[in-house]
């Protein structure tokens, strides 16, 4: 008897006590759900950290973040020494309608220069303009949620957000 | 309609109107609260919700939507059967509609044999269906008409029978009188609110309904449409408006089924204690509900079952509705001479 019920009738409850219930959907343009606090939803780039060392440009698995850059002579450290060399980042595009959101350039960025930013509303008509250049993915690092403390023994990093 | 005297060319168009009216406006009430809301929620969304408030103007812009697509005519298709075979489906919607009365004066036409009538033009669908899937020139269309075709014939007896139970009760092929002898029937000796026949015949109330179900090709018994094997079934190459009589069938047709479950088995348009001109007034609004209800029940289980298959649809007419509905009418007839 109790399987008779469970073959025929609790399939029926189950759609009734859904019907009750909240929808998990919502109504989107007009309403909106608050993505979790470490949501991937975009990519921000913080340019003074980059050393264009095109590590994640190499590890890239689509191929989607492009970098140029050039080298520059940068003050010397002391008094009369020999002037430094330095990269200058010419551009960093990353092109969002090939990014697969995997991560791996975050992981991979030894100057924290990459940070994930719950942002998702990016949408566009036009393909070309998916692809986000330095002053764009500058701007999303505003959206960047604080980082959670760092364990304990762990050194901050120099500029790391 | 001998609330006003009309004359006759004046009744019949006012019949006609009220047929034209009631089909679509119980296709789009049932296809926005059931297919559109009820669908959305048991599956935790929310359905349209854009087009008028909660989206009810959806099946409107639908409709619309459908009118305004070509109407295309496969190379290969059977061109007159096939341009015909929607209006053959729809007739026998349409052909539904005579029978069913919403008051004690509220009926097109009070058929003595209003019972046989219901059940003759509901079969009449099958015609259709099987021109549409043959004139497709598309094995699944013809797949679809040929499992249509068998499982409405295998559907239909456990209908009838489940149907004569009552008839027998209430000693009379006409709707109307089948409702009259509800209202004056009585519980034990309490008269109260009837004696609706779901009480004395539960029975065939169940088989109805099941039956209804796969009458109306809906879900566990929904081969003949299987959106995953055949597409669509008979309806496969049908485009704009063709499709949209088809859809407004099956929808009209769940109304239909749905009204005369309601007044075969919950009393219909008789509400106790209403009379004369009143129960004229009130008598559609409380079939409206039973229809409601009984719609609720058909697209409950229609979006929470599974679908079956054809051996097991064809078992269960001939294995277990036909025998119990044949006792059930055994059963009826015994107790109406005993008692």
């Amino acid at each position: 008897m109790a399987r008779i019920f469970d073959a025929y009738f609790k399939g029926l409850g189950v759609t009734f006590k859904t019907m009750t219930k909240k929808t998990v959907t919502v109504q989107y343009p007009h309403e909106k759900e608050a993505p979790t606090a470490r949501a991937r939803g975009v990519i921000a780039m913080l340019e003074e950290n980059c050393t264009v060392c095109m590590l994640c440009v190499r590890e890239c698995p689509d191929w989607c973040i492009y970098i140029e850059g050039h080298n520059d002579l940068a003050p010397p450290r002391r008094e009369g020494g020999k002037p430094r060399k330095a990269n200058v980042l010419d551009r960093f595009d990353i092109d969002y309608s090939l990014c697969m959101y995997c991560g791996i350039c975050v992981e991979v960025c030894p100057f924290d220069a990459l940070f994930w930013s719950p942002e998702y509303e990016y949408s566009e008509v036009n393909i070309a303009d998916l692809l986000h250049d330095k002053s764009r993915l500058a701007d999303w690092v505003q959206t960047v949620p604080e980082a959670p403390g760092l364990e304990a023994g762990a050194q901050a990093k120099k500029g790391a957000k | 309609m001998d609330l006003l005297a009309f004359s006759y060319p004046a009744e019949t168009a006012i019949k006609i109107g009220a047929v034209f009216g009631v089909i679509p406006v119980g296709a789009l009430v049932f296809t926005y609260v059931f297919l559109f809301k009820m669908m959305s929620h048991m599956q935790s969304r929310l359905g349209p919700m854009e087009a008028g408030p909660h989206g009810v103007l959806q099946p409107i812009v639908e409709m619309l939507k459908f009118l305004q697509k070509e109407d295309i005519v496969p190379a290969k298709a059977d061109r007159l059967v096939f341009k015909l075979a929607p209006f053959v489906v729809l007739s026998s919607t349409f052909l539904l509609y005579v029978v069913l009365p919403a008051g004690p004066g509220l009926v097109i036409e009070d058929l003595n044999t209003g019972v046989f009538f219901a059940m003759a033009v509901s079969s009449l669908s099958v015609i259709g269906i099987l021109m549409a899937g043959w004139a497709s020139a598309n094995k699944y269309a013809l797949i679809g008409g040929l499992r249509s075709a068998g499982q409405l014939i295998a559907y239909e007896l456990p209908m009838i029978l489940a149907v004569v139970g009552v008839v027998i009760q209430a000693g009379s092929l006409s709707l109307q009188d089948i409702v009259h002898a509800q209202a004056d029937g009585a519980i034990f000796g309490i008269g109260a609110i009837g004696n609706p026949f779901v009480l004395t015949q539960f029975v065939g109330f169940a088989i109805f309904l099941i039956a209804a179900q796969a009458e109306l090709t809906q879900t566990p018994f929904d081969m003949p449409v299987a959106e995953s094997e055949l597409v669509a079934g008979y309806m496969t190459e049908y485009t704009g408006v063709r499709f949209l009589l088809f859809f407004i069938g099956e929808f009209a047709t769940a109304f239909a089924f749905s009204a005369l479950a309601a007044t075969l088995f919950l009393g219909g348009w008789y509400i106790p204690g209403v009379h004369g001109t009143l129960a004229n007034v009130l008598g559609p609004l409380a079939l409206g509900g039973k229809i409601m209800f009984l719609g609720f029940l058909i697209f409950w289980v229609r979006f929470s079952y599974p679908r079956l298959r054809e051996d097991q649809l064809q078992r269960i007419a001939w294995k277990a509705l036909i025998p119990l509905s044949l006792l059930n009418i055994v059963v009826t007839a015994i107790l109406k001479v005993v008692l």
